[in-house]
C-alpha cells in the first residue's frame, strides 16, 4: 500500500501541472499534525468540494477543532482534486490523500462527510473511489474505514444511504466525540456489524444497513423494516443545548477561497418559518451566543488569524436579540484597524440598514435584500410577510447612505404562484429602481437573482411538487423580457439544475442506483454550471428504471408516507401539515419568538431546554409551558 | 499614515511554494495584523495595506533571497519589530535579514530590481551537461518561447554554472539572470534550454540583486 512518502514524491511530480496547485498541499498557519500513533483513533474530515469551497465551510473547521482538542483521536481534512488533478491522480496512481499527513484515506479508522446539500453527492462518491474505498457499505468489510455522513442533506439520508455505515442526524459537535469514544471502546478487532450495532444504540445515529425500504405498487415509499431489532425505529436529531465555544484558531489558507475571513457562529435556528426554507426548520430550536463571548471570540480571531474579515454567521443576523448593542460594541472595539466585518442575511426594514452603516465604513459594494416573491399574497403564502411598501422604505433608505446598488433575491416557481406573481418580480425591481434614481440618480443599480423553488423533505412544502422545466422556462422567458433596462441586471438559475436539486431532495433509497449510474457515467461537480450535466442523469434514472418526475414534480398526497418519516427533526409531521393548510388559506404564521406554535421542539426536547434555561434558547420556558396546560 | 519603513528579506520555503504573489501578499498583511504591528494602510475607498514585494516569484520555486518593504504607521524598535514578526510567521517564511529603510518615500523595490541567482537542483544531471552549459554560453542567441512568444534567452543569461554548494554533497546548477523589467529570465526556459525537464528539478531563488543605491545617503 502506498504511504506518505510515496505520495509526497508523486506529488512533486503533479502538483506543478495542474491549477492552483496549493489547494493539495496543506501545512497552512493553524493546521493541526499530530502523531499518527500515538492516538486511538484517525477520522479524515472530507468535504467533497474543491478545497477553495471547502475551507469556508464552518461546520469542516469546527469538528476539526473539537476532535484535535481530544487527545485520544486526530482529524485531518481531505478536498477533492479539481477536474485537472483528478486526471493527474487517476493517471499516476495517487488516491486521495489526508493535507495534513499525506496519508492515503484509507488508512483512516473513520472517513467523515460534511454534506450540507445534495450536489456535493457524486464528488462524494468520487471521493470515496479516489480513496479506493468501495462505494457501497455493503461491500466494506472490516479492514476498510468505517464511512460515515452529517449535514442539512443528511436530514433525508435515503439516497444516499446505502453507500454510508452511519449518518450522523442532527449537530456533528454534539455527537461526533461520542461516536470516537464508542468505537475507541470496542476490541482492536472489532468486526464491523459490532461497530454498528454499537453506533446505533447512540442516540442520533442511524445505521442504514439495519433498515430495509418497502414500497407500494404505485411507487411510492411504504415503510421501513428494521432486520436488526435493536436499532431504534426513529432517529431523533441531536442538538447541543449551548452553543460550544467557537474555533478560535481555524486555519488560515495560503490560496484564495470563497471566504477569506474568520467565520464567527453568532445564532443556530431561526424563528421566522419560511415555508420553503429547510434550514430554518432542520436547525431548530434557536440558540444563541452571548454577546460577551462574540466579542471575546473576536479579540481572539484576528491576532490568532491575522483576517481582515469576520463573518458574523446565522440564518437571520437581525433576529439576534442583542444585534445593536453588538455592532455598537464592535465599532467601539475594532474601529481603526482596518477590520470589516460582514453580516449576512439581513431583514428588510430599516434597523438592517442601520446595521449596514454602522459597519459598511467608506465602500458600499452592494445591499442584498431577499423579499423572495413580489406580491403580498405570495409572500404570505411563503410565511414571509413584508409589504411592498416596507421593501420600498428601506431600498429607499438604502440608497440614501450611499449604497448604489440593491441586490434582490427572488425565487420562482412558489406554489399557487401565477404569470401575475412572476411579472410582478420585474414591476418590483423596477419600483425599487425608480426608488434609486430619486435617490442616486442614474447610479441607481438593481440587481435581481432568481432562483427555482425546490421542495425539501421536513418542511411545509414537502408535499408540493417542483414546477415544470417548460412552467420555469416560461417564467425566465418572462423576466428576460421584462427585466431589462438601463441600471437593471437579471440573474437566474436553469430549470434543469432545479429539477436535478428537487430529484435528490426528497429522494428514497432507490435514487442511490441513480446517483451510483450519474457518477459512473462521469457525473461530478453537479453543483458547477459548467460541470452539470442533465442528459448524465437522465440515462442515469434510465439505467435504473426509476422516473425522474416521480421525484420532481409529482405533488404528494397528504398521507403519503415519506422516505424520511424516520427522521425526526424534532419538527412534527402535523405541525408541517397544519402550516402547509395555512398557506393554502394564504395565512401567515408570526415570528415564533413572539407566540409558541408548538412545533415539536419543546417536547422532543424537554429534558435539554431544561438543562439550559433562560434567554439561551428563544423557546419558551419548559415549566411555563407545563404550568399553563 | 506612513511612519516607518522596514525592508525585509525572506525565505518562502516548502509550505508555500504554490501560493501566488497576490496571496503572499495577503500573507503578509495576516502576519502582520496577528504580530500587533502597525501596517501603514493606503487612503480611500478600498485600504490596502502599504506593502511592496521587490519581484514576484514564480509559482513553484522557493527562494532564500526575497525582498519587500513594509510601511507602519507608527515607530516600533529592531527588536519590537524582529520578535513580534517572529511570533506570527507562518509556515513557508522565514526571516534572513532586516533593515530600517531611511527613506520613506524613496525609490520603490520594483525599480530597484536587476537581477536574481537561481539555484536548480534536477531529479538528474544529464552526464554531458559541462558541454551543455559551454555550448549555451557560446551560443550568440538562444530562440526560445514563452506563452506563444518568440524571444530571445541568451541576453537574459548573466551566468550560468554547475557548482557544488558549501557544505552540501549533490551538485547545482546556478544561474544569475536578468530580472529588468520587461527583460525577465526564467530558470525554467534556462532548463528547457539545457535540454532537462523542468517540472523534475527543484528551483530556488537565493538572491535578487537590486541597483547599487546606499541604503543611507
Amino acid at each position: 500500500m502506498i504511504d506518505s512518502d510515496q505520495i509526497t514524491k508523486k506529488l512533486r511530480k503533479i502538483l506543478p501541472t495542474v491549477t492552483v496547485p496549493g489547494r493539495y498541499t496543506g501545512g497552512e498557519y493553524n493546521q493541526i499534525r499530530k502523531n499518527w500513533d500515538e492516538v486511538e483513533l484517525r477520522v479524515g474530515l472530507i468535504f467533497p468540494e474543491i478545497y477553495d469551497l471547502g475551507m469556508s465551510n464552518l461546520g469542516l473547521m469546527v469538528l476539526y477543532d473539537l476532535i484535535n482538542r481530544s487527545p485520544r483521536y486526530l482529524a485531518e481534512r481531505a478536498f477533492v482534486p479539481w477536474i485537472d488533478m483528478e486526471d493527474a491522480m487517476r493517471t499516476a496512481g495517487l488516491p486521495l490523500y489526508s493535507l495534513e499527513s499525506k496519508r492515503p484515506l484509507i488508512d483512516f479508522d473513520v472517513l467523515a462527510f460534511s454534506l450540507p446539500y445534495e450536489s456535493l453527492y457524486t464528488n462524494f462518491l468520487n471521493a470515496l473511489d479516489l480513496s479506493e474505498v468501495p462505494l457501497y457499505s455493503s461491500d466494506r468489510d472490516d479492514s476498510h474505514p468505517l464511512v460515515i455522513a452529517g449535514g442539512h442533506s443528511t436530514f433525508n439520508p435515503e439516497p444516499i444511504a446505502p453507500f454510508l455505515d452511519a449518518v450522523v442526524i442532527g449537530e456533528g459537535e454534539e455527537i461526533i466525540l461520542e461516536i470516537l469514544d464508542t468505537l475507541a471502546g470496542l476490541p482492536d478487532r472489532a468486526r464491523k456489524s459490532r461497530k454498528l450495532n454499537s453506533l446505533s444504540a447512540l442516540g442520533g445515529v442511524y445505521v442504514p444497513a439495519f433498515y430495509q425500504p418497502n414500497y407500494r405498487a404505485d411507487g411510492t415509499f411504504s415503510h421501513l423494516r428494521r432486520n436488526n431489532t435493536a436499532a431504534p425505529e426513529i432517529i431523533l436529531k441531536r442538538i447541543i443545548g449551548k452553543l460550544p465555544p467557537p474555533p478560535l484558531n481555524p486555519i488560515v489558507p495560503y490560496v484564495d477561497t470563497v471566504h477569506n475571513r474568520a467565520p464567527l457562529e453568532i445564532m443556530r435556528g431561526c424563528t421566522r418559518g419560511c415555508r420553503f426554507c429547510h434550514a430554518g426548520i432542520v436547525t431548530r430550536p434557536v440558540r444563541e451566543r452571548s454577546k460577551e463571548e462574540i466579542l471575546a471570540a473576536m479579540e481572539a480571531l484576528i491576532p490568532n488569524t491575522g483576517y481582515s474579515e469576520i463573518g458574523l454567521l446565522s440564518l437571520s443576523s437581525s433576529d439576534y436579540t442583542q444585534i445593536i448593542p453588538l455592532i455598537k460594541a464592535i465599532n467601539e472595539r475594532f474601529s481603526g484597524q482596518n477590520i470589516n466585518i460582514s453580516l449576512p442575511s439581513l431583514r428588510i426594514e430599516s434597523v438592517s440598514v442601520d446595521l449596514m452603516d454602522a459597519l459598511a465604513g467608506k465602500r458600499r459594494s452592494g445591499f442584498t435584500l431577499a423579499p423572495e416573491a413580489a406580491t403580498e399574497r405570495l409572500r404570505a403564502i411563503i410565511n414571509k410577510p413584508i409589504s411592498d411598501q416596507q421593501l420600498l422604505d428601506t431600498a429607499r433608505e438604502i440608497y440614501s447612505r450611499g449604497w448604489h446598488t440593491i441586490k434582490l433575491y427572488f425565487m420562482i416557481g412558489h406554489p399557487s404562484e401565477t404569470q401575475e406573481d412572476v411579472q410582478a418580480i420585474a414591476d418590483l425591481s423596477k419600483r425599487v429602481l425608480a426608488v434609486g434614481k430619486e435617490e442616486s440618480g442614474n447610479k441607481a443599480k438593481v440587481h435581481t437573482s432568481v432562483s427555482t423553488f425546490v421542495p425539501k423533505p421536513h418542511t411545509p412544502f414537502q408535499w408540493v411538487g417542483v414546477a415544470s422545466r417548460d412552467d420555469i422556462q416560461d417564467k425566465i422567458d418572462l423576466l428576460q423580457n421584462e427585466v431589462r433596462g438601463k441600471g437593471l441586471k437579471l440573474n437566474w438559475n436553469a430549470p434543469k439544475e432545479t429539477h436535478f436539486e428537487a430529484w435528490l431532495s426528497r429522494g428514497d433509497r432507490r435514487l442511490s442506483t441513480v446517483i451510483y449510474h450519474a457518477w459512473a457515467n462521469g457525473a461530478r461537480f453537479d453543483a458547477w454550471q459548467e460541470h452539470f450535466d442533465f442528459d448524465t442523469w437522465l440515462q442515469a434514472f434510465d439505467e435504473a428504471g426509476l422516473d425522474p418526475d416521480f421525484y420532481s414534480t409529482r405533488e404528494r398526497a397528504e398521507d403519503e408516507d415519506f422516505p424520511w418519516d424516520h427522521i425526526n427533526i424534532g419538527v412534527k409531521k402535523s405541525f408541517l401539515l397544519q402550516d402547509y393548510h395555512l398557506s393554502q388559506e394564504g395565512k401567515t404564521r408570526p415570528d415564533c419568538r413572539d407566540e409558541c406554535f408548538a412545533c415539536g421542539i419543546l417536547p422532543a426536547y424537554n429534558a435539554l431546554r431544561h438543562e439550559y434555561p433562560g434567554e439561551l434558547w428563544l423557546c419558551p420556558e419548559v415549566s411555563r409551558l407545563i404550568k399553563k396546560s | 499614515m506612513k511612519m516607518q519603513r522596514w525592508r525585509i528579506t525572506f525565505a518562502k520555503t516548502e509550505a508555500m511554494r504554490y501560493t501566488g504573489h497576490l496571496d503572499l501578499i495577503l500573507t503578509w498583511e495576516r502576519t502582520f495584523r496577528r504580530s500587533g504591528l502597525p501596517l501603514s494602510y493606503s487612503e480611500g475607498f478600498n485600504p490596502r495595506p502599504v506593502i511592496n514585494l521587490a519581484a514576484p516569484l514564480p509559482l513553484g520555486f522557493t527562494s532564500q533571497g526575497e525582498i519587500g518593504d513594509f510601511w507602519l504607521s507608527s515607530i516600533v524598535t529592531m527588536h519590537e519589530f524582529s520578535s513580534s514578526l517572529d511570533r506570527a510567521l507562518p509556515p513557508g517564511l522565514a526571516i534572513q535579514h532586516l533593515e530600517e529603510v531611511p527613506h520613506l518615500h524613496g525609490d520603490k523595490l520594483p525599480s530597484l530590481v536587476q537581477a536574481a541567482i537561481y539555484r536548480m537542483t534536477p531529479e538528474q544531471f544529464p552526464p554531458d551537461l559541462k558541454d551543455r552549459i559551454a555550448q549555451l554560453l557560446s551560443s550568440a542567441t538562444l530562440p526560445s518561447e514563452r506563452k506563444g512568444k518568440e524571444y530571445d534567452l541568451r541576453p537574459l543569461i548573466y551566468d550560468l554554472t554547475l557548482t557544488v554548494p558549501k557544505g552540501l554533497k549533490p551538485l547545482v546548477i546556478e544561474t544569475k539572470l536578468s530580472l529588468l523589467p520587461g527583460a525577465t529570465g526564467r530558470p525554467d526556459e534556462v532548463l528547457y534550454a539545457l535540454g532537462i525537464d523542468p517540472l523534475s528539478a527543484n528551483i530556488c531563488r537565493m538572491t535578487v540583486l537590486l541597483k547599487n543605491i546606499p541604503l543611507k545617503s
